[in-house]
């Protein structure tokens, strides 16, 4: 069964373009023109997926992202600000990825395509991963890098981990330095910023051009697979 | 929860205040000789192989050859020539050891006394303002240069340096003691080996005897010791366990105008540390202080300094005697001992005021009570007596008012009779004792009753007394001279205190006035100085900050002549918020002494006081008047820049309320048309094929987003309105995101990274970097030719890191590198290719926002070179 997306967006035309561009790639698609509409079409059938603009008429964008997190659903979030802030503020809520207005379709559709298949196998998170040359065993704690054994510190582990539990999807800096250093370090873009660094050189097939864990300026890090 | 475990917040504090300022290692000696400096240069030249930046400010060789040899692997700071008289002394260059800016810098001989012309007077000073700015310092010290022991040295090797160092500066530093005993030193000392300072030639062999090396020696480990005390003290403090340590022991030194009081500071000062107790200095204020002379008031003064610079706290108590005043303060502090002079007043002023010795232990039970004989060096000053009619044109008076009474009540008898005689010769008695004082109104109750005898009492004309009743009648007018000249003394004190209070009050009212008349900052400035002029007698001048300068905005008389060091003194108390110029601690050789006018809102003006010639300009009894002078004006100034503040945040508010709206009804409306037409492009392009119409409507939408991002952080940059968000960045990290979001159009050209993944992380916002960079990617992309290569490259530089975009496109027009950031500046070519010019304005204002710096030219060998620059400061130390 083709999965559903809902588009929230109060301009038509946008709504219109988006809809034939997603239907083209195979997806069934409902749209909503404000935050009221949004929430009633996302009640029956419920959509797998909600492109979600942030600037409604009748209510701020962002506070409909925890609504669809807890129903389950995956949210992409479209916006016209340029701030960092917002991109942050949207991925602490819980939205899975965040695309720049004006936008190129493809890589809209590529968004979509990797948040589909993260929320596919959310069921149980993998116990392999492969990115590139690198494969990943997160139960056996082993990284290897076109099949040699590659030695990780534990947070630089911890750190990999993290972000391939989630691949593809940006991570803040303070949900990593949170979940890799704690509470109390959530201030210490620092040690976040030394950790990538190193992990990169053990990685990274060119570690001054990264193409493995890239950086959100701002943001956060995702690893890209 | 036991509360008292809890760790003091004074404690962490202390720490943490310890962490973010550069540490100080002193090297302590016993004497000269002992092998300090090279010690030091041992430790300089561990830390040096250990990666650590280290720069020798000071190290006196004294040419020893041993000596010079180590100091080669260091970077030595060229010293500062310094004009004096006809020589030229070379000192510690200060500012270029802050421009330095090494991690560890070598300065010997801690306790040296800087040239005049110098910023401080001392290089401990010096070393302070390094600390402030995070360099650890390495130096050396010997003992007797140690406040608080200069008393106990001079005293057995009778050589008194006057070079000393605040015992606080000691407790705040790591010690590390260099030993070596005595007799190994005088062999030394007899081999050549020492280099014997100037203060010690005179004793030589006296001060190098072995009694006096063990002696300085005990004293030198003792002092570490202490410190290490402290330290843990503190420590233990701060982790919240205060068991064994016997708490609340409190020190209380009564400070009083004798001639020996330092040594009584030093004296408490050294009880204070064996008790490890905080210790106070007490000034009473009493009214008999109205009359101490200048000199009394000076050493209260200098004996209060020193006090505080060992780390006394300094309270003033005002009291009825200094008795009551000590006992008030004691028991209301609970302190636990306190420390007294040994009176030196005669026998005769005990009796009549009472031992303060034997009063205070009758009345402070449980208090310890130390008695600290006074020894004073040198004859007591000779002490200005307060004026007082000359005692010969007093009693000549005295003499002449009995004489005249005389006259006057022979007149008189035949109408009054001879009994009421005796009270008429009240009259002169007590015009002289209200007149002249004690003595002659002595003289005056004499000579009356003299006369009264003579002229009045049977037998007439002779001085015998034939009846008791008139040696009585004697006695009751001595009784009468003696008590009304005391009462009429003491009141005259009194109206005088009185009058001079209600003169300055009538003064500060009346400048209180005028100053709320004036609503300006120029009229403000003129009644402040001519206020403060003609109050204090003295030229006044009021400086302000202008754009980054000190400007005068007032002086009495107008336009005062200003030497450099005078304008450097303004700055440094604009700067600091203390006191300098003359008679402070700050460059001294001002003619000038500046306060600054201290408010809510920072330090907002200087004012500079001067008087002609020599002499204190602030008399000690002009000074709480002149304090409060210069509160007020600083509150005048304060009350200006508020209402000031007032106006400016009521337009700017509106104006940015407006921006804010426009720019975000503008960011919707205009991209979300902007979106269609791309989303529209792309449809184009799926059903009918990529073709030339639709990669340019996808590349012209790309560009107008971009001149629309460009104008709305123009409106930010111009509004001032930035916040600059500092991260730890990556260069790579912010290369390559860079890179990414411009592929598009940097798909023609071979995109070279070359940032080296070994470079420290440096500050930055991150969106704005990102947005330098993909303007000047983008720029370069412009320009330069097709599929030539575009490089980004950064590099460690010795005072910071460059970060560089180069194209091999044409280069710019020469002589126009800077003015190219300026606003719609247009390259020709650019109107081909569609800039705005307002891209490498934003590169800059952004670059400007994050404290970096930029520049454009042209490479040496074809194309245009971009370079954003961080200093040192913003580089993050990887070793941390």
């Amino acid at each position: 069964m083709m999965a559903q997306i809902l588009i929230v967006d109060d301009e038509p035309a946008i709504r219109r373009l988006v809809r034939v561009a997603a239907e083209r790639a195979g997806y069934v698609v409902i749209e909503a023109g404000n935050a009221g509409e949004a929430l009633a079409r996302a009640r029956a059938p419920v959509p797998d997926l909600v492109l979600l603009d942030l600037g409604l008429p009748d209510r701020d964008g962002l506070e409909l992202v925890p609504i669809f997190k807890t129903a389950g659903i995956t949210t992409i979030v479209l916006t016209a600000r340029d701030t960092t802030d917002e991109k942050v503020a949207a991925l602490d809520l819980g939205a899975d990825d965040y695309v720049v207005k004006p936008f190129d379709t493809a890589e809209l559709l590529a968004r979509i395509r990797v948040a589909l298949r993260r929320s596919e196998s959310n069921a149980g998170t993998p116990k392999h991963l492969a990115a590139g040359d690198v494969a990943i065993d997160l139960h056996a704690h082993r990284v290897t890098r076109r099949d040699i054994d590659v030695h990780l510190t534990r947070k630089e582990f911890a750190l990999l981990a993290e972000l391939a539990r989630h691949a593809g999807r940006v991570l803040t800096h303070t949900h990593l330095l949170r979940i890799v250093w704690g509470e109390a370090h959530t201030g210490d873009v620092e040690y976040l910023r030394v950790a990538v660094r190193s992990l990169r050189a053990k990685l990274e097939p060119n570690p001054a051009a990264p193409t493995l864990i890239v950086n959100e300026p701002g943001v956060g890090y995702r690893l890209s697979v | 929860m036991n509360d008292a475990s809890r760790p003091s917040p004074e404690a962490l504090l202390k720490a943490a205040k310890r962490e973010a300022r550069g540490r100080l290692k002193i090297f302590l000696g016993a004497a000269p000789g002992v092998g300090k400096t090279f010690e030091m240069l041992r430790e300089g030249a561990e830390r040096l192989q250990a990666g650590v930046d280290v720069v020798a400010g000071i190290v006196e060789t004294h040419g020893r050859a041993e000596t010079e040899v180590l100091v080669a692997p260091f970077e030595v700071l060229p010293r500062r020539a310094i004009a004096y008289g006809a020589h030229t002394l070379s000192e510690f260059d200060l500012d270029a050891m802050l421009a330095r800016r090494p991690a560890v810098a070598l300065i010997d001989e801690f306790a040296h006394t800087n040239a005049t012309g110098s910023r401080h007077p001392k290089r401990w000073q010096d070393i302070e303002e390094l600390r402030d700015a995070g360099i650890d310092v390495l130096t050396t010290l010997n003992i007797q240069h140690v406040e608080s022991l200069n008393d106990v040295v001079a005293g057995f090797t009778r050589v008194r340096v006057r070079e000393t160092v605040p015992d606080a500066i000691l407790d705040d530093a790591e010690i590390e003691i260099v030993d070596l005993p005595p007799d190994e030193l005088i062999e030394r000392l007899k081999a050549g080996k020492v280099y014997v300072p100037h203060e010690a030639t005179r004793a030589l062999g006296h001060f190098f005897s072995k009694s006096n090396l063990s002696a300085l020696r005990e004293l030198a480990l003792r002092r570490a010791a202490q410190t290490v005390d402290r330290h843990l003290l503190e420590h233990v403090q701060s982790i919240g366990d205060h068991g064994t340590w016997a708490a609340g022991e409190r020190l209380v030194v009564a400070v009083g105008d004798q001639p020996g009081s330092l040594a009584l500071i030093r004296a408490a000062k050294r009880l204070a540390d064996a008790l490890r107790a905080p210790w106070t200095a007490v000034s009473i204020e009493t009214p008999r202080n109205a009359t101490l002379s200048a000199g009394a008031r000076s050493r209260m003064a200098s004996a209060l300094k020193l006090a505080s610079g060992l780390g006394a706290t300094i309270v003033t108590v005002p009291a009825r005697s200094v008795f009551d005043g000590l006992c008030a303060h004691i028991l209301e502090t609970r302190a636990t001992a306190v420390v007294i002079g040994k009176s030196r007043r005669s026998w005769w002023f005990e009796l009549r005021h009472g031992s303060v010795v034997d009063r205070l232990v009758r009345a402070l039970d449980g208090v310890a009570v130390h008695v600290v004989p006074v020894v004073e060096r040198g004859a007591t000053e000779a002490e200005p007596a307060t004026p007082r009619p000359p005692a010969v044109r007093g009693m000549a008076a005295a003499i002449g008012l009995v004489a005249l009474t005389t006259a006057a009540a022979v007149t008189l008898q035949p109408i009054l009779g001879a009994n009421s005689m005796d009270l008429i010769y009240l009259l002169p008695v007590i015009a002289t004792a209200t007149l002249f004082g004690l003595r002659a109104s002595l003289v005056a109750s004499f000579a009356a009753a003299l006369a009264y005898n003579f002229f009045f009492l049977p037998p007439l004309y002779t001085l015998t007394i034939s009846d008791p009743q008139n040696v009585v009648t004697l006695l009751v007018l001595v009784i009468v001279a003696t008590v009304a000249s005391q009462l009429t003394g003491r009141l005259k004190r009194e109206a005088n205190i009185g009058a001079r209070t209600a003169t300055e009050n009538a003064a500060l009212a009346a400048f209180g006035q005028r100053l709320a008349t004036v609503s300006d900052e120029a009229g403000t400035a003129a009644a402040v100085c001519e206020e403060v002029a003609a109050l204090l007698n003295v030229a006044t001048v009021l400086f302000t900050r202008r754009e980054k300068r000190l400007t005068v905005i007032g002086a009495t008389p107008a336009d005062p002549s200003m030497s450099p060091i005078d304008v450097a003194a303004a700055e440094w108390a604009y700067e600091r918020g203390e006191v300098s110029g003359r008679d402070s601690g700050t460059l001294t050789a001002s003619d000038w002494q500046f306060h600054p006018l201290e408010t809510s809102l920072g330090v907002l003006g200087v004012l500079g006081i001067a008087i002609q010639g020599s002499g204190d300009p602030m008399p000690a009894d002009k000074r709480v008047l002149f304090s409060t002078l210069v509160g007020q004006a600083a509150l005048a100034h304060e009350r200006l820049k508020l209402e000031a503040n007032a106006r400016e945040v009521g337009a700017l508010k509106q104006r940015d309320d407006l921006r804010a709206t426009l720019l975000s009804s503008l960011g919707h409306d205009l991209k979300t048309p902007l979106t269609a037409v791309v989303a529209a492009a792309d449809a184009l392009a799926a059903e009918h094929g990529e073709s030339a119409t639709t990669s340019t409507l996808k590349a012209e939408a790309r560009r107008l987003r971009r001149v629309f991002d460009d104008l709305v952080e123009m409106t930010r940059i111009e509004a001032g309105a930035l916040a600059v968000r500092r991260e730890a960045t990556d260069l790579t990290d912010a290369v390559a995101a860079a890179a990414q979001d411009l592929r598009a159009e940097l798909v023609l050209h071979k995109l070279v990274l070359d940032v080296p993944p070994t470079l420290p992380l440096v500050e930055a916002d991150p969106r704005m970097l990102h947005h330098i960079l993909i303007n000047l990617l983008g720029n370069a992309a412009k320009f330069a030719p097709p599929t030539s290569p575009i490089t980004i490259q950064a590099r460690r530089v010795p005072d910071g890191l460059t970060l560089s975009v180069l194209d091999e496109g044409p280069g710019l027009p020469v002589g126009r590198e800077t003015t190219l950031f300026d606003r719609f500046t247009r390259v020709d070519g650019d109107d081909m290719s569609g800039g705005t010019g307002l891209g490498l304005a934003i590169v800059k204002g952004f670059a400007e926002a994050m404290d970096l710096s930029v520049s454009a030219g042209n490479r040496t060998d074809g194309g245009a070179m971009f370079e954003v620059k961080w200093r040192e400061a913003s580089i993050r130390r990887s070793d941390k």
